[in-house]
């Protein structure tokens, strides 16, 4: 494995370095393994935040996401009963985490997705599940770009 | 018992006795009074030689992986005599069937009503026009709900089914019932999902006119005990329709020993192509309900203001058949019955018992349903810690498939009170060794999922 030391002592990776390790390991196969393997160590959702107000709806696993903001900067929390959806968790924290609600709004996600090859190895019910998780990210965002503005 | 003894070593699992295993047991309508042959001892199934016919089991996928594949209660593979009759009457005799008296159309009418009487003989139908091509199972279901219910449900009525129903034997009933006012019941089940045989009274009171039950659960492989179903609906005066859907490919079906009023299974669980299936209803029913499709071959005489029906079972048969299909079905019958009926339910039922001892062996692991001797070869489980979505995606990244999700099933999965389950179901096909990569890949998931 490539992940250099530093993206391993942070749990969030960026899209760079996200992008960098996709091109090193080449294969869905070993990209798919590292996504989990990202995904499983991802911060755990205190339990209190598990609820019904967080969960996202139209996955075939349980999800559950929460959104805050720091330093004028979106605080994105997530959590999924299945490893493949924690994986694509990191990607979404990869995209949009520690960004301003105004850079998250501004994401071409399909770009990303296409580029990181999801779009092709997905199956349908997966993406309709990721963009119910990036609809809730981006319509809280927009909330608090409102609530920046006032 | 020692499942690993007589399984992994099937071929030479001792005691029984080779008998002639091409004899495709007639029945002549009428000639085979239950109970008069004592039946020849069961011939084992020669595993390996079945798996020589299906050309998807002896090629790798295209992950490079051997495909284990345990997913034949979603739909099962096809021989090579089912592909070859298909191939053969597109390519031999195709043209449109009961249309003009061409060599063509004679061949293809004769070929598509074979298909007809190996279906007959295949469930015990007594007559040829009991049987009706439709779609498939969920088709066959809609026709009855949207016919014989249409007509005979009123307000008041029950429906009385169970919550093992695939929701193709559960949707038509809801849609019948909110059309005509008729109440639905579920007859009540034991812990083990079984029909509580003892409560059928609850939803089979004098008020209800139809009982809809499966032969067999595609969750948790349950054979509820259709002929007394049946005998108790006959009692309070309803009618039965039974959804055969998984039952067929895992033991004998006959209609007139259940006594049935309507029974409906589909051809690709059985071996046999999409698209196709059949509806056995009893005679008297079928002359008294109207039909359902109206246009072409369902009709005796067309005024340009009103038309008069055709006899059963064109009846029920409006348009141009899935003509390709009925032959493959026809052949996918015909290759069942050639395998025995005593050696395939043997071999289902030890599949059955080693498959549910092997899954023991997986901590965490809860497999849902009755006992092993009361199941068909089929098992939906959970593993504790671990999503069905991603057992089913590390499972399937080693060539093994199964399915994951509620399979049509939410009130039962409702009850189960999971909203997802893993199904592992075999066919003729499998061999205990496939349960035993089963195993393997569960015991490694959980080594991946880190709960091990
Ligand atoms: C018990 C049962 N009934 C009905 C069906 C529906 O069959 P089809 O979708 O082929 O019409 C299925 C298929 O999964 C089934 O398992």
């Amino acid at each position: 494995m490539s992940a250099s030391p530093d993206t391993a002592a942070s749990p969030v990776m960026t899209l760079d370095e996200l992008r960098e390790e996709f091109e090193f390991l080449g294969n869905w196969e070993d990209q798919c393994e590292f996504l989990i393997d990202v995904g499983m160590d991802l911060p755990k959702l205190p339990a209190e935040d598990k609820n019904e107000q967080t969960r996202v709806h139209g996955c075939q696993s349980l999800v559950w996401l929460t959104v805050d903001e720091a330093d004028g900067r979106l605080k994105i929390s997530a959590e999924s009963d299945a490893m493949i959806v924690n994986g694509l968790i990191a990607v979404l924290l990869a995209t949009f985490d520690r960004q301003t609600p105004e850079d998250a709004l501004a994401v071409d996600v399909e770009e990303v997705f296409s580029s990181l090859g999801l779009d092709e190895h997905l199956s349908s019910a997966r993406k309709s599940g990721l963009s119910g998780m990036v609809q809730r990210i981006r319509g809280e965002a927009a909330r608090l770009r409102v609530e920046d503005a006032e | 018992m020692n499942h690993d003894a007589t399984l992994t070593t099937s071929q030479a699992s001792g005691g029984r006795q080779p008998s002639e295993s091409n004899s495709r047991t007639p029945h002549a309508p009428g000639a085979d009074a239950p109970g008069s042959p004592t039946p020849p001892p069961p011939t084992p199934l020669d595993v390996d030689a079945i798996r020589a016919q299906f050309p998807i089991l002896c090629k790798p996928l295209p992950n490079g992986k051997t495909l284990t594949y345990l997913d034949s209660g979603a739909t099962a593979q096809k021989p090579t005599v089912v592909l070859d009759a298909m191939r053969d009457c597109f390519e031999t005799y195709y043209s449109n069937v009961h249309r003009g008296k061409s060599t063509l159309g004679r061949l293809v009418t004769k070929a598509v009503e074979a298909s007809r009487e190996d279906c007959r003989r295949f469930l015990n139908a007594a007559d040829v026009s009991e049987i009706l091509f439709t779609a498939g199972t969920t088709a066959g279901l809609n026709l009855v709900a949207q016919t014989w219910g249409r007509a005979n449900i009123c307000e008041g009525d029950v429906i009385a089914t169970t919550v093992l129903e695939h929701h193709a034997n559960l949707v038509p009933w809801q849609m019948l019932a909110k059309e005509t006012g008729a109440e639905l019941r579920f007859l009540p089940l034991t812990d083990d999902g079984r029909v509580d045989m003892d409560r059928v009274d609850e939803a089979l009171t004098d008020r209800c006119k139809l009982l809809a039950i499966t032969a067999c659960s595609n969750v948790l492989g349950t054979l509820p005990d259709v002929k007394a179903l049946c005998d108790a609906a006959r009692a309070v005066g309803a009618v039965s329709v039974v959804d055969a859907a998984q039952f067929v490919p895992h033991r004998r079906t006959d209609v007139r020993a259940w006594g049935c009023d309507f029974l409906v299974f589909g051809a690709h669980k059985l071996y046999g192509p999409t698209g196709v299936g059949v509806l056995y209803g009893k005679r008297e029913l079928l002359d008294a309900m109207p039909p359902w499709q109206g246009g072409g071959n369902m009709i005796s005489r067309v005024f340009a203001d009103r038309s008069e029906w055709a006899e059963p079972p064109a009846k029920f048969e409006a348009g141009t058949p899935p003509i390709g299909e009925i032959v493959g079905l026809g052949a996918a019958v015909r290759w069942v019955e050639d395998l025995g009926w005593e050696a395939l339910e043997a071999h289902d039922r030890e599949l059955a018992a080693y498959l549910l001892e092997r899954l023991e062996e997986v901590p965490g692991l809860t497999v849902y349903g009755p006992a092993a001797n009361e199941r068909a070869a089929l098992a939906s489980f959970t593993v504790d810690g671990a999503a069905a979505e991603d057992l089913n995606f590390l499972l399937d990244k080693r060539g093994i498939a199964v399915r994951h999700g509620h399979h049509c099933t939410m009130p039962l999965h409702d009850l189960l009170g999971v909203p997802a389950t893993t199904r592992a179901s075999l066919g003729v096909y499998n061999r205990a060794a496939d349960v035993d990569e089963l195993i393997e890949a569960l015991l490694a998931a959980r080594i991946r999922l880190r709960l091990a």
